[in-house]
């Protein structure tokens, strides 16, 4: 076994191998707990539930964010819902339904264990939000309500109407001001982290700015755990909100933690598509209006005819014509690619030509209008907002975006980073969803992380580190860090070029959108490898950065996190260029079935590709950790 | 229908501060613009065009552009989160506005929310305010099956009608007094309308209520707060609040065998 890639998934039957490993682990008695500095960097759903975990337990934590509060994390803007196993439905789930089903969404490119343990937590989640205050969709007996979401078969998706996201982060978060106000936490906000820093190959703490007054900060810690979200804004538009980045996650791969699968990325079928080019960013349509809307566009190409003067016979209901059995409900991914085919090939509606047709007229004369915006007035009423056009006259525009990423930090069984003392939870690993996440599954997973997986792993890790005092900030390694992130911002301000960092933001996305998008070849993967790092070296001579490094000075900020999205951009396409085959939301034209869906290479592909930084301008090392199926039979998605 | 674009000429005058004791001043910029452009966009396409010429481009906060996370927050024409109902600034489009208009953009004023920069503000009171009580204790992995407490939906619906606010702070700035009373009932309603928020019902709204009047004005009941808030959260929160703050009064004694 490679030594840097060592899962370390326990023994033992599927169903016991958490449990055990529980009973195995080493623990930390409470009196010695105080004793022991934790850093959580983050505080969204996975960073908030786990500072706020490890303060309770009576660790000493210090949380940061580079947000104004927590409550402002990006895991706010989560609609849809989360999934459980809890069958309050009666309705045939289970752990084993839920953790089947994640494997398959994932495309058999995730870890069975996690996956498993991931099931069997789902349903503390939701006991423990409730308590908490969440109020999640009741029926009228008082009791929780459930849906189904993202066509799953059983109804386990827990909600709280449009908003999910934020009542459980406010849950969350009130737990962590908790912890604040006891003393266990120190919660340090609009501090940025700019470097992680390790000694002896140990992660020992981090450098921030604080992005008020400029100052650049050390803080070290027995332990360093990063929750600092996915890396969708790499495409530049996603429905990622404004500031999410990969820069902590980035800075500690190139201090050697090793970066999983990162050309992993999900693109949703349903959103706003763009309306010029000013667009800051794209806005997710909730995929339940794929339950009653039917999707088209004119069979002729071109067509500028408005909607309503296109007769029924020349549209063009590809999805339904395609995939009779599914219809409109394919899964996001096969929606997605088919949308691009048929703009692609000039069917595209909109004044851009980018969009197909999300159409209620049928569902409306069926159910009549008040029952359609009983269901779906809010969505209507902000389709209506950004577009200025009516969805109950008109149909909608949809166009894929940019939504998730699954691709993260490499982490062990016990969430554990390649680096010992390194952790990352949450979206920022890339531990449970494959190469495709379910809806309402990436919520469950944030919180099982912070709330009920790493409060136990991290204790295994520290209980051998009693009695040594956390690195203190005046060694080297600290000194060191510190003078380099004040470089470089030094750097971005002399630079003095002629474009702004959104400028290249924006270019940078267009490639990344173009290449490494919904679907992928090899030239074009191949040109990426060279493009980015061209463009890349322009950025970086040309960029123009205003203002001074101690105030507030948001140039600076982007400027740091597109260089680094650059540096991703180039991995994305190295990653997807050398998995030879289509799984998920990683779908290479040279590797479909005769029908156009996605074919696995099992035999050369079952496994995860984690990518080792080899120094600037190096070609990194791919190593490989191979995934192995006990416990689900592999098996080709069909939905004919 | 307002399928095309036109592109109008505004003026805009904003506000511009260095830093939290420097002194501000009002700078005057044209901008043309499409109306399916986003307020924040429109401000976006301002920057560009500053930072091409060598200006510093104006600090302003948002993140979601969803009108969900409350990062976004400035006072448009005097009016917190500008002319549009139930609408947050992230959310507004330049439909909105006519050609030839002049749009004064300002800081959120209110003394609870210092200047940072440009219109970016300091919100962290109301972190102070939730810190003080705006939660329900119950330790991770301590909780009981969800379902063993059923909430009447009615008590739900409205506790969620509270647990809205997305803690942007407009009310605040609304309010002549820059009371911030309306953010503090939100809180307090949402916890107290359920069952498990009882426990510490009015130990919650004593902390609460006195934390809020530490950092903020008091309330004379103009009803700013409830328009120009983005999730038209109800006055009908802050009486509730009032109520259970005498209530607490009393309670918290007897409690505390002070009878
Ligand atoms: C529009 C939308 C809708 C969604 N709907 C659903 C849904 O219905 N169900 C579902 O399950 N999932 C949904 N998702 C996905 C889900 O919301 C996210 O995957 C999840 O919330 C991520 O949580 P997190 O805690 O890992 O990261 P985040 O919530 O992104 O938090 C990241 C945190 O890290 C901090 N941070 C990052 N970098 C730094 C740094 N360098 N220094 C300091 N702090 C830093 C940030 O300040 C923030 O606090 C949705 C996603 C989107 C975009
Ligand atoms: S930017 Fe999130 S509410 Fe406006």
């Amino acid at each position: 076994m490679n030594p840097l890639i060592n899962a370390k998934i326990p023994a033992g039957d599927i169903a016991e191998k958490w449990e055990n490993h529980k009973f195995s682990m080493n623990l930390v008695n409470p009196s010695n707990k105080r004793k022991f500095e934790i850093i959580v960097v983050g505080t969204g759903l996975a960073g908030a539930s786990a500072a706020a975990t490890l303060g309770e337990l009576g660790y000493r934590v210090k949380a940061f964010t580079f947000h104004d509060s927590p409550r402002r994390a990006h895991s706010i803007a989560a609609q849809g819902g989360i999934n459980a196993a809890k069958n309050y439905t009666n309705d045939g789930d289970s752990v084993h339904r839920l953790f089947y089903d994640t494997v398959k969404g994932g495309d058999y490119r995730s870890r069975e264990a996690n996956v498993h343990r991931l099931a069997e937590v789902s349903v503390n989640i939701i006991d423990q939000a409730t308590a908490q205050g969440v109020p999640f969709a009741r029926d009228y007996g008082g009791l929780l309500d459930n849906r189904s979401f993202g066509g799953a078969q059983v109804s386990r998706t827990f909600y709280a109407r449009g908003q999910t996201g934020q009542q459980l982060l406010i849950g969350a978060y009130s737990a962590l001001m908790r912890q604040v106000a006891a003393g266990t936490v120190e919660l340090h906000s609009r501090a940025e982290l700019l470097d992680v820093v390790t000694k002896d190959g140990q992660a020992c703490g981090i450098v921030t700015r604080d992005l008020v007054s400029g100052e650049v900060t050390p803080h070290s810690a027995h332990a360093v755990v990063l929750a600092t979200g996915g890396y969708g804004n790499v495409y530049f538009l996603s429905t990622n909100a404004m500031m999410c980045n990969v820069t902590a996650a980035w800075r500690a791969h190139r201090k050697g933690a090793l970066f999983a699968n990162p050309c992993y990325t999900q693109i949703h079928p349903t959103c706003i598509p763009a309306s010029d080019d000013f667009q800051s960013k794209l806005t997710l349509m909730s995929e339940s209006l794929r339950n009653d809307g039917r999707i088209w566009v004119p069979e002729t190409k071109a067509d500028n005819r408005g909607a309503g003067d296109i007769p029924e016979n020349e549209r063009d209901y590809y999805l339904e014509r395609k995939y009779p059995a599914f219809g409109n409900l394919v899964p996001r991914d096969v929606a997605s690619r088919n949308a691009k085919t048929v703009v692609d090939a000039g069917h595209g509606v909109g004044p851009l030509a980018n969009g197909v047709y999300l159409d209620f007229s049928g569902a409306i004369a069926r159910d009549g209008l008040d029952a359609i915006s009983a269901k779906y007035g809010n969505l209507f009423d902000m389709y209506q907002r950004i577009t200025g056009e009516n969805p109950y006259q008109t149909p909608m525009r949809i166009y894929p975006a940019t939504h998730y990423t699954m691709g993260g930090l490499w982490v062990d069984y016990n969430l554990m980073t390649n680096v010992k003392g390194l952790y990352a939870i949450g979206e920022a690993n890339f531990s449970d969803h494959g190469a495709n996440r379910l809806g309402a599954s990436a919520l469950m997973q944030g919180l099982a992380d912070g709330y009920f997986v790493l409060p136990y792993t991290i204790g295994d890790g520290l209980a051998g580190q009693l009695g040594s005092d956390p690195v203190p900030t005046t060694d080297p390694v600290f000194t060191q860090a510190i003078a380099g992130v004040n470089d470089t911002n030094r750097r971005w301000l002399a630079t003095n070029g002629t474009k702004s960092v959104d400028h290249y933001h924006r270019e940078l996305g267009r490639l990344v959108w173009d290449n490494i998008g919904m679907a992928r070849n090899k030239a074009g993967l191949q040109q990426a490898v060279t493009d980015i790092p061209a463009l890349k070296e322009e950025y970086h001579k040309n960029v123009r950065v205003l203002g001074s490094a101690d105030t507030l000075n948001q140039s600076l900020e982007k400027a740091g996190r597109v260089a680094d999205f650059f540096e991703l951009a180039e991995l994305m396409a190295r990653d997807a260029l050398q998995r030879e085959e289509s799984c998920g939301g990683h779908f290479r034209d040279e590797h479909q079935t005769p029908e156009g869906e996605a074919q696995r290479d099992d035999e050369n592909f079952a496994h995860v590709a984690a990518w080792e930084w080899t120094g600037e301008g190096n070609t990194p090392t791919r190593h490989q950790e191979e995934l192995t199926f006990d416990n689900v039979a592999l098996s080709q998605r069909s939905y004919k | 229908m307002s399928n095309n674009a036109e592109i109008i000429n505004v003026t805009i005058k904003v506000w511009r501060q260095d830093g939290p004791t420097s002194e501000g001043r009002f700078e005057t910029h044209q901008q043309a613009i499409s109306t399916h452009a986003s307020f924040l966009e429109m401000l976006d396409l301002l920057n560009e065009s500053l930072n091409d010429q060598g200006h510093e481009p104006i600090a302003f906060e948002s993140d979601c552009r969803e009108g969900i996370c409350g990062t976004c927050g400035v006072m448009i024409n005097g009016r917190a989160h500008g002319p549009q109902k139930a609408t947050a600034t992230c959310q507004l489009h330049m439909r909105e506005f006519s050609d030839g208009d002049e749009i004064v953009i300002e800081p959120f004023r209110a003394s609870g929310f210092p200047v940072i920069r440009d219109l970016a503000v300091d919100r962290s009171p109301l972190d102070r305010i939730i810190e003080s009580g705006g939660y329900i204790t119950v330790n991770t992995g301590a909780a009981s099956d969800a379902n063993l407490t059923p909430v009447p939906k009615e008590a739900s619906d409205q506790a969620f009608d509270a647990a809205a606010c997305i803690g942007c702070g407009a009310c605040v700035a609304a309010c002549p007094n820059s009371a911030g009373q309306l953010f503090t009932a939100a809180k307090i309603g949402h916890l107290n309308l359920l069952p498990q928020g009882q426990a510490e019902r009015w130990k919650r709204t004593e902390n609460m209520v006195e934390t809020m009047e530490e950092f903020f004005g008091s309330c004379t009941n103009h009803g700013e707060c409830s328009e120009a808030c983005p999730k038209e959260i109800s006055l009908d929160f802050i009486a509730f609040m009032n109520r259970d703050y005498l209530k607490a009064k009393v309670k918290n004694r007897a409690l505390t065998g002070q009878k």
